[in-house]
């Protein structure tokens, strides 16, 4: 997996509350097998007319946001289905850190596997990072995953919180399987004893 | 000794590794895989050289590409990339030797209908699938929950997940239901009042008389869509009903087998005194017939009530709301009863089962659906359709006007040849009505099975207590 230690880029606004899944990535475009490839199709609905032209002022459409590496989006952001498809869209197109007042349980995992930073803060400091976004190219974020903080354009530092194993797997690029793999007596352990306890499972 | 919560139980009986911060590896005893979420995770898995470390307990479905018409079988009926995706788990299955029902095999349906169904699905157990519905198998009281991708080549080869425990929810349910008043009607009343992010960070239990009066199918739809509401899980404690459900079924323990995971069993419940970190109790004759005005399930009303006002709403969720009743075409203090109907689905993980249809059968009997409207049931496994062939419920659907069709997840996510077209609106028994969920600026009313087939009948949204 790719690492992540500081991000300097700019963010994008969508302050749309309950962004799910399926406007994340729609189900047409579920059909591949690779893991790659799907950030052509990143907000498809939202980004594109049926005739594949653009939808000007969609946020991600506008000049100033193309390059957007960081995401500041209304609560609830990831919500519906398990698909990781929407991770990987999101990575694929070029964004690396989504911050919001909250995240779906299974998005905010599946981001952590495909080398994205989500990062939940408190509404005001959502907001104020909101008005940031909305300056657009000019409005430079700096997220350092180290120091577990963020740099407004303004200079405005606001510290998040990381879980503490997910942060040293981001920032070392850590393979979950092989670190589970240095563990496998201790599941073969609980295997036996559980086979033991209850043989009919 | 402390007393635990049913969720505690049966986490504190998976955990095979903690680390000082509190990560730990919880051991899976059943990972259910379909063809969307998993080419990724073995093809991950064959460039590693690694195997898959259960296949035994390791039961593999395609259910989401398969289209539900007769003839199937025959390649032309998928699209290239829907065929690819279902020969790949074909493949899959064969090389890595997990449990596999393709599609020929009668029982094939939807992965969390084919699994409780098969007896994979039992009390005490982890259960996980790259599939957010994943929650349904709570019902038997097991730890059931969505994975990612990288999570299911995770469990794939090593049977265990890195996981954080959640905090506890309870969610009780009193007294009794009304009559027309059902199991999705409960589960549609409880994201109505916490919203489709009240749950998050929790596992649920469901809990009190109206969860314990429903059948094994009310509470697998209760807990289908404990997910919706954001929670990672939902949990029912299990009973009589359970192990009644659970015994004979192929993959179940028998004979003295049986008995000895019936007494663990029966120590699966929330101890007197144990700690909810939250607490949700709706009366359950308060709850009336409700239906889904927007387009998150969070947007519930009782079908007497009327397209609110986005200026009703506070906050973020005020453009939500203007966004939603424009994309629904709906207008503010319409009745929604007034809403017509152009197309009914019934079918999906959510009501798929056969208690569904003969809840829809009893509505439809010998009667005929409006002209002009495009209706289909579509069971949840090709047993359950067999099924409701052997008890005439079939014919009854036919003589009204339905599609009787084959199993599979259908119109729940058209990803098949099963689709709404641009402003199509459906009433829908399934559990999603997001943009676009059933096809592209397709409209979805979430609704129970009967209240399905009322508006099938009569092209509105309709109170299933007027057809009483």
């Amino acid at each position: 997996m790719e690492k992540f230690e500081t991000l300097s880029g700019i963010a994008a606004p969508m302050p749309l509350v309950n962004i799910d899944t399926d406007m994340i990535i729609p189900k047409v475009f579920l059909k591949s097998i690779k893991r790659t490839g799907f950030g052509a199709n990143l907000f498809d609905e939202m980004r594109f007319n049926r005739d594949g032209t653009e939808i000007a002022d969609f946020v991600l459409n506008k000049p100033q946001y193309r390059e957007a590496q960081i995401l500041v989006a209304g609560d609830n952001f990831g919500c519906g289905s398990s698909r990781e498809h929407a991770p990987w869209a999101i990575a694929d197109f070029g964004i690396k850190c989504v911050i919001s007042t909250s995240f779906a349980d299974i998005f905010f995992n599946n981001c952590f596997k495909n080398g994205i930073l989500p990062i939940v803060l408190p509404q005001e400091q959502v907001d104020l990072l909101m008005k940031d976004a909305e300056k657009g190219s000019n409005a430079r974020m700096t997220v350092d995953l180290e120091a577990q903080e963020i740099t407004s354009s303004d200079g405005d530092v606001i510290p998040f919180e990381v879980d503490a194993f997910k942060k040293q797997c981001l920032i070392n690029g850590l393979d979950d399987i092989g670190l589970t793999m240095e563990k496998v007596d201790a599941i073969d352990a609980f295997e036996a004893k559980a086979d033991a306890a209850r043989p009919w499972v | 000794m402390s007393p635990k919560t049913l969720y505690d139980k049966i986490w504190d009986a998976h955990v095979a590794h903690e680390a000082d911060d509190g990560t730990c590896l919880l051991y899976i005893d059943r990972h259910l895989v379909h063809e969307v979420t998993s080419p990724q995770a073995f093809e991950g898995l064959r460039m590693a050289g690694r195997g898959v470390r259960a296949p035994e307990k390791t039961i593999a479905v395609p259910d989401h590409n398969v289209p539900t018409t007769q003839g199937r079988n025959d390649p032309s009926q998928m699209t290239e990339e829907s065929r690819i995706q279902v020969e790949a788990l074909d493949k899959n299955a064969k090389e890595f030797g997990v449990h596999y029902y393709p599609v020929s095999d009668v029982r094939q349906g939807i992965v969390h209908i084919v699994g409780p169904e098969q007896g994979w699905t039992l009390p005490g157990m982890t259960v996980v699938c790259g599939d957010s519905h994943t929650a349904t198998h709570g019902a038997f009281g097991a730890l059931a929950h969505g994975i990612g991708t990288s999570e299911v080549e995770h469990v794939l080869a090593t049977q265990t997940l890195i996981q954080k425990k959640s905090k506890n929810m309870k969610v009780e349910i009193t007294g009794k239901l009304k009559p027309g008043v059902t199991a999705k009607d409960i589960t549609l009343a409880v994201i109505g009042e916490t919203g489709t992010a009240g749950g998050t960070g929790y596992v649920i239990e469901y809990c009190g008389e109206a969860i314990r009066d429903l059948s094994m199918e009310g509470r697998m739809t209760v807990c289908n869509m404990a997910i919706e509401g954001g929670a990672r899980a939902g949990l029912i404690a299990p009973d009589d009903t359970t192990y009644n459900y659970v015994k004979g079924r192929p993959h179940a323990p028998k004979a003295g087998a049986f008995e000895q995971a019936l007494e663990y069993w029966k120590t699966l419940f929330t101890d007197e005194g144990a700690h909810f970190d939250k607490v949700v109790t709706l009366k359950g004759e308060d709850i009336q017939p409700v239906v889904t005005w927007g387009t998150s399930p969070e947007d519930v009303l009782p079908i007497t009530g009327v397209v609110p006002h986005p200026e009703d709403f506070e906050g973020g969720k005020v453009d939500a709301a203007r966004r939603s009743i424009d994309y629904m075409g709906l207008t503010p203090g319409q009745k929604l009863t007034d809403i017509e109907i152009d197309t009914v689905f019934i079918g999906s993980c959510t009501n798929g089962r056969i208690e569904d249809f003969r809840a829809v059968a009893e509505v439809v009997k010998g009667k005929k659906i409006k002209d002009g409207m495009r209706a289909m049931i579509v069971p949840g496994s090709g047993l359950v359709r067999a099924q409701a062939e052997e008890e005439g419920l079939a014919d009854i659907f036919r003589e009204a006007g339905f599609e009787w069709r084959l199993a599979g997840c259908s119109m729940c996510l058209a990803m098949n040849p099963d689709q709404l077209s641009e402003g199509e609106r459906c009433a829908a028994t399934s559990n999603r009505n997001f943009e676009g969920r059933q096809g592209y600026k397709g409209r979805t009313h979430l609704v129970s099975p009967a209240m399905a087939a009322a508006a099938a009948l009569t092209g509105k949204l309709t109170d299933i207590r007027e057809m009483m």
